[in-house]
């Protein structure tokens, strides 16, 4: 689709063409195993090790501490199951959210099974975790605290170095899932007392199929994937040289200019809630107001249902998503917006619009033009606003 | 995901909005459970002369509704209680799996407001009409 407006960024970014040149030649002519001791397999592991270097310096940490994985899920899942294996003998404590990606509350369900036990912190209305409550909850079997650095649906950004600080004072292992926030808010490992962090190079214009796990030195989680000596032998297997190189390109592109691209990022997400605010009635914004990604726009619009919202958004040329129970193959609203405190009829017609760089003024005017007539359209067909209708 | 048809009677939904004269009115569904239907019917000589409805909620639930209302309208009240889901979603060209809910949802609406028909008459029905408690979520799965 050409006039595309593509307002789904925290989903999937688009690949940066430079990111696709620093891939190409790893398809091609440098086809070699890094494993190999020749000039064509030292070429290809020259390839990762500075991609290492680029994951490493934009997080504040050192390159021996970054693990490439096949995606931010399996970050999620190494840091927590690893830490669980390694330290359950220690204790069978872990602390959570119930505000995190399923990447993390499926992993945690699993350990549920196997006899660890899990505290799942609230959230407040806006989606905050407090730190006390993290302190608190912290008993002498606690083995790790795993707490997002941003929600991936209402944007809402925890307080990740406070948490951190608490961690390290209890000597618990301390992981957060920062897939969201890696490439669109700064991320500095050391000053952050994080110690292990998950992150997706498609979230910051990267490829698919490539995340990593930074694992601070001396944390030592269950080796992964058993197998060759690839990333110091606890993630065997040959590396996705490419997806790497995209990798490292992708987020030195997007961590170098960053304060730039966060201002204008989120004057257009600022832009895009006053709008929607000035233009459509009985709704709600979701997430922090001002503690949020810069391109999260969350709002749930009552009376109508987020799904009949994304199918005509996508009939308009928009592409956006939902917290709608519809989008998720199950019959309940998001565990996110549940979490907030909002009833199942407000989280069923939420909508998310997530903005990138590549986004301009014009696409956000052009939807602020159609918004309001396809969340009146839906309206008109509610049973649910005729009632309200009617009380007026 | 969705047929054709389903995205057709999504897009262009056919008899949608209030009936003035109905004299038939069934909903059900659940704000809960994110779909709500209500159907509004004008019966004469138990013949459905006109029909319409007002749906919240997905893509298959506003293209069930609207496919509903044009397989009852014209008919009598007894062809309009033999409608299935089944053939809401045949005439569909199909639902998704976890959609199939929302066709269940259509016929009971049609059933609702035929059993609305008469009770408002204060008579009991000549048939039997199916009705169903719409209280919980997963009802219909």
């Amino acid at each position: 689709m050409t006039n595309l407006i593509y307002l789904d960024n925290s989903a999937t970014t688009p690949l940066h063409p430079e990111v696709l040149q620093a891939m190409m030649p790893y398809f091609t002519e440098e086809y070699g195993n890094p494993s190999s001791i020749y000039g064509l397999g030292q070429s290809a592991k020259e390839a990762v090790e500075s991609a290492r270097v680029q994951v490493a310096e934009a997080i504040g940490a050192k390159p021996t501490e970054i693990y490439f994985t096949g995606c931010g899920s399996e970050a999620d899942n190494w840091a927590i199951k690893g830490i669980a294996k390694a330290r359950e003998k220690k204790g069978k404590h872990i602390i959570s959210s119930a505000i995190e990606h399923h990447a993390v509350l499926h992993t945690l369900e699993s350990l549920e099974k196997q006899g660890f036990e899990v505290t799942y912190l609230p959230v407040d209305s806006d989606g905050k975790v407090s730190p006390e409550s993290v302190k608190a909850a912290i008993r002498p079997d606690t083995i790790l605290i795993t707490i997002m650095m941003a929600n991936n649906e209402i944007g809402t950004i925890e307080p990740i170095a406070e948490i951190g600080a608490i961690a390290k004072e209890h000597g618990v292992v301390f992981h957060t899932d920062a897939v969201q926030a890696v490439g669109s808010v700064p991320v500095n490992v050391a000053e952050m007392s994080i110690d292990m962090l998950s992150m997706s190079a498609h979230k910051f214009r990267g490829p698919k199929g490539i995340g990593a796990l930074y694992v601070k030195n001396g944390i030592r989680p269950e080796i992964f994937m058993h197998g060759g000596a690839q990333e110091r032998a606890r993630r065997a297997g040959t590396e996705n040289v490419a997806s790497i190189v995209g990798m490292g390109k992708a987020i030195s592109l997007a961590t170098g200019a960053l304060s730039e691209k966060m201002q204008k990022i989120s004057a257009l997400r600022d832009y895009l809630i006053a709008g929607i605010q000035e233009k459509i009635p009985y709704i709600k914004l979701n997430g922090h107001p001002t503690d949020r990604l810069p391109g999260n726009v969350n709002f749930s619009f009552q009376f109508i249902e987020g799904e009949s919202l994304l199918l005509l958004l996508d009939l308009n040329g928009v592409a956006a998503s939902s917290g709608s129970a519809c989008t998720s193959g199950s019959l309940d609203p998001s565990h996110v917006l549940l979490a907030l405190g909002l009833p199942h009829e407000i989280a069923h017609g939420s909508l998310r619009l997530s903005i990138g760089e590549q986004n301009t003024k014009e696409e956000i005017d052009k939807v602020l033009e159609l918004l309001p007539n396809i969340v009146q359209r839906l309206r008109d067909m509610s049973p649910l606003y005729e009632q309200v209708k009617n009380q007026e | 995901m969705y047929s054709e048809k389903v995205m057709d009677h999504f897009s262009n939904p056919r008899n949608v909005g209030e009936l003035a004269d109905a004299n038939a009115i069934g909903q059900v569904g659940n704000a809960k459970c994110g779909d709500i239907m209500k159907i509004y019917m004008k019966i004469e000589n138990d013949i459905i002369v006109d029909v319409s409805f007002k749906t919240f909620g997905c893509g298959a639930a506003v293209a069930t509704s609207s496919m509903a209302t044009e397989m009852v309208k014209g008919k009598s009240i007894e062809e309009a209680l033999k409608l299935t889901n089944k053939a809401v979603m045949e005439a569909l060209d199909g639902l998704p799996p976890a959609k199939v809910h929302c066709s269940v949802l259509a016929e009971e609406a049609i059933n609702a407001a035929i059993a609305d028909y008469y009770a408002r008459l204060g008579i009991e029905p000549p048939m039997e009409i199916r009705t169903c408690k719409c209280g919980d979520c997963h009802a219909h799965e």
